[in-house]
């Protein structure tokens, strides 16, 4: 009897693990997973271009990731997108006049938020909005450009 | 030169017997899962031999496996300065193929093998005669419960592989080669869909589970009951389990994520 008592406390714990691994799948590998909340405070940031930008993407200060985006939605209002990152509380010294562009990392790397520390005295609070932003640069968009000005000449 | 074609014709005719035999022995089987189901402790002696025995082989394969892809898919990103995306290439290798795919090889070698020859020996001995003497159906006593735990094991060994091999991806990638940590998550999480990916990877080894458990419980039961029987009969499982796995797996893929 204590011997089958072992087994069923294997089996048990089995599957138990293979539940779990099926969760961690579900959760932590593939996209309906609840992001895991990091300790900091929110700020946004409007942009008329996104690009591919996405939720959890870095945010950077000469290049050391100090946040993350946590949302993205479309402000109707203004035809804008609206993004909120989380900044950790560490970092609370972000002057107000600092701009943020969206950059990519490598020709067809991810996309992230780069911020420009400005030269205020005052800092960004929870709740803050950036005043100085720069949209994601569109490749079709760059090349239009270039070759309107090439036409041109 | 007559007696050659006999015994080629012999031998083609000899597969289809045994196909034939095979699949009327699953029907047969099958029959009897409802019984078992009403007693589960044989089911639960049976999920401890091959699913928890295979525990350990399946976490450090899958660990390895998840490293190597790691650092291999770091390796061949970083030319492209793509190397943000290894977290997808690492998971989604895992969940849609190697995952099922090389638990099933693995649960074919470790536990396909032990259950052929415990089923061969049980033969060998006139166990199972002798249950028939006694009537008790032995694919019914003995099979089934056998059959339906590889069923359950499978599955659950597969996503313990995946789960483990990512692990063992972000080891190798963020922890000893630099992918930056929520990019490698993020990115991950965007790529992978819960259905057509993660669902599709469980479906697919809850197939390889049913096809090399029967294959390894059939070589079993009609194996010749001689000791080299039992061994001839627990290669053929080997073989002819992880052929299958191969073959379907093909199969499968083209059902599933071809356009």
């Amino acid at each position: 009897m204590q011997q089958s008592k072992m087994v069923q406390m294997w089996v048990g714990i089995f599957v138990a693990i293979g539940i779990a691994s099926l969760f961690m799948l579900a959760m932590k590998v593939s996209n309906i997973s609840a992001f895991a909340d990091t300790e900091g405070y929110e700020l946004t940031l409007n942009f008329s271009n996104i690009g591919g930008l996405k939720v959890r993407s870095p945010v950077t200060m000469a290049g050391v990731v100090i946040g993350r985006v946590s949302e993205i939605g479309f402000d109707k209002e203004i035809y804008e997108a609206e993004v909120k990152v989380k900044i950790e509380n560490r970092y609370d010294n972000i002057p107000e006049d600092t701009s943020a562009s969206i950059f990519t990392s490598g020709l067809l790397g991810e996309q992230y938020i780069g911020l420009e520390p400005g030269g205020s005295d005052t800092f960004l609070k929870e709740g803050d909005r950036f005043k100085l932003t720069q949209s994601a640069v569109v490749l079709e968009q760059l090349i239009g450009q270039f070759l309107v000005s090439k036409a041109s000449e | 030169m007559i007696s050659y074609f006999e015994r080629l014709g012999e031998s083609a005719l000899n597969i289809f017997e045994k196909l034939g035999r095979g699949h009327l022995f699953l029907l047969h089987v099958l029959s009897g899962v409802p019984g078992v189901l009403w007693r589960f402790s044989l089911v639960i002696q049976q999920l401890y031999a091959v699913g928890v025995l295979s525990l350990l082989i399946i976490g450090v394969a899958g660990f390895f496996v998840g490293m190597v892809l790691g650092l291999q898919g770091y390796n061949t990103l970083i030319d492209f300065g793509a190397e943000e995306s290894l977290g997808v290439v690492v998971a989604l290798t895992l969940v849609r193929e190697l995952g099922p795919v090389v638990s099933a090889l693995l649960f074919a070698g470790r536990a396909g093998s032990a259950l052929t020859a415990e089923i061969g020996l049980m033969k060998a001995t006139e166990q199972l005669s002798a249950m028939e003497m006694m009537a008790v159906d032995p694919l019914h006593r003995v099979i089934a419960p056998r059959l339906l735990a590889g069923i359950i094991a499978v599955p659950f060994l597969a996503a313990l592989f995946s789960a483990i091999g990512v692990l063992g991806g972000y080891f190798v990638g963020v922890g000893l080669v630099g992918v930056d940590e929520g990019t490698f998550w993020s990115q991950m999480q965007d790529n992978v869909d819960l259905y057509d990916d993660v669902l599709n990877g469980v479906i697919k080894s809850v197939v390889f589970g049913i096809v090399v458990t029967w294959i390894a419980v059939f070589e079993g039961y009609d194996t010749v009951p001689t000791s080299e029987g039992v061994s001839r009969a627990t290669t053929r499982t080997v073989v002819h389990g992880s052929l299958a796995v191969l073959g379907l797996d093909f199969v499968l893929t083209a059902l599933m994520f071809g356009e």
